[in-house]
């Protein structure tokens, strides 16, 4: 633990505070983490998404709809994680240096949330807009996945927030994040999907941090106290996946797709697992996302890229990649 | 340090890859694991090995290949015995997901054998268990012919 600002009981007593020092690094991962995120920097005014507008035309009224609802959902998650989640782990901070990392996922969660902004102004009417946003305040599900993770955030456990925390980033974001892939896998709002790609990449990023940061602060506690929170961990997932996928079914059942978003549910909810360092949960025959789905998220995902899986005859050695590494001789 | 394991990987202070290649289960002597820091002196080969590395989804993929990866390859004598790579990663990464593992692959001239998530699911290791053992079989039919 550093002194003054960190702990958790003093910070009414705080009689300085310490300057950081990136010099000394107590956790070599709070360096990586940050130069990570700042060079994965982007705004969504840098992406074209005006160049949406024909393809947007082509959804019918219910797919707009869905579309609008799921990125206000998407953008009301956003909004806690940016103003509250974030935030509400600085005082539990292990390191100066970690709280320096929360303040820069605070900001960018706070991007993202204003990216779906960007989107609807460029594709919606006001009209259109407003009313989306009224059916966030009003989609029981949705309230109540805010409702459960805000309480955690409330409350005085720091362990218990990170895990919170991190399954927001690894899990709860997923049930929104599969249809702009749905839509690019169809080759439509392919440049909305762009902006949707950049922020899943950084929920990458975050979920992986916070995660790392509860085994780190693990190491400092009791066997019965791991145990406690093993349980606690298991019991919000399921308490948030029953939640998840009645608003699944609230969103995509007019368009059939209720099945397919529970699939990419089980597979994040066993990669938010392994962010906090357990074992997946999600047995394999019901984590097999749609190959369109997972190639729209990352194209060499599918089994063709696995020498062991495939027949070995789809495989091209010595792919063209840009191996543009400083520091690479041979 | 000289090693003869089959099966040498790079794990930062997270274990994400650590903890898959624990759960290998290999015996012991036939994993080795590459210096956390790149002032350590590195690890010499002696034994035909596959390589396992992660990517931290870096913009583009610029500066992916851990640098204590880069020193090690840079030892001439561990590039002649690296057999394939296997990559961990994250799909959220788009395009770089396991990128490291397909820059090694590509500038080696070797195989990218499988890329696994974050600390790998039951499933990935025991593909990784069985491909591993008929990939070494393969291997040295091809050295006896």
């Amino acid at each position: 633990m550093t002194t003054s600002v960190t702990t958790e009981t003093q910070s009414t007593l705080l009689s300085h505070v310490e300057a950081i020092n990136w010099n000394r690094l107590p956790d070599e991962k709070d360096g990586e983490v940050w130069n990570r995120l700042v060079n994965n920097f982007w705004l969504p005014e840098k992406v074209p998404v005006s160049n949406d507008v024909q393809s947007w035309a082509t959804l019918t009224e219910e797919e707009k709809t869905l579309t609008m609802r799921v990125f206000t959902g998407l953008t009301l998650l956003d909004t806690i994680q940016g103003t509250v989640g974030a935030v509400a782990l600085i005082p539990h901070s292990l390191t100066q240096h970690e709280e320096a990392v929360l303040t820069n996922i605070a900001f960018m969660e706070s991007v993202h949330a204003k990216s779906y902004s960007q989107i609807f102004s460029t594709l919606c009417s006001t009209k259109e807009i407003d009313d989306a946003f009224r059916w966030s305040r009003e989609n029981q599900n949705l309230q109540r996945k805010a409702q459960i993770v805000m309480d955690y955030y409330h409350g005085a456990d720091g362990q218990k927030k990170r895990v919170a925390s991190t399954i927001l980033e690894s899990f709860l974001f997923y049930s929104g994040f599969y249809l702009p892939m749905h839509w690019s896998s169809r080759a439509k709002l392919t440049n909305t999907a762009d902006i949707i790609r950049l922020i899943i990449r950084d929920e990458a990023v975050h979920g992986y941090y916070i995660g790392y940061k509860y085994q780190r602060a693990l190491e400092q506690e009791t066997e019965e106290r791991r145990q406690e929170l093993k349980d606690y961990t298991y019991e919000l997932l399921f308490e948030l996946y029953d939640n998840e996928v009645q608003y699944t079914h609230d969103l995509y059942d007019g368009v059939g797709l209720a099945e397919d978003v529970k699939k990419f549910l089980h597979y994040n909810a066993n990669k938010a697992l392994m962010n906090l360092g357990y074992e997946a949960m999600f047995p394999s025959d019901v984590t097999d996302v749609n190959p369109a789905i997972l190639s729209a998220l990352s194209p060499n995902a599918d089994e063709n890229h696995d020498f062991f899986s495939g027949s070995g005859s789809s495989y091209v050695i010595g792919k063209a990649v840009e191996t543009e590494d400083e520091d690479w001789d041979f | 340090m000289l090693t003869s394991a089959t099966l040498i990987y790079f794990s930062s202070v997270s274990n994400n890859t650590h903890r898959f290649v624990e759960k290998l289960r290999l015996p012991e002597g036939e994993t080795a694991r590459l210096p956390l820091h790149t002032r350590s002196e590195t690890l010499e080969a002696t034994e035909p090995f596959v390589l396992v590395l992660p990517t931290y989804g870096a913009d583009g993929g610029r500066g992916s290949v851990p640098k204590q990866v880069i020193k090690f390859l840079n030892v001439e004598s561990n590039r002649r015995l690296l057999r394939g790579v296997i990559g961990a990663g994250n799909t959220n990464f788009h395009e770089s997901y396991c990128i490291a593992g397909d820059i090694v692959a590509a500038k080696c001239k070797v195989p990218h054998l499988y890329r696994f998530e974050l600390m790998g699911t039951q499933e990935d290791v025991s593909k990784v268990h069985k491909g591993l053992e008929e990939f070494w079989k393969q291997q040295s039919s091809l050295s006896a012919a």
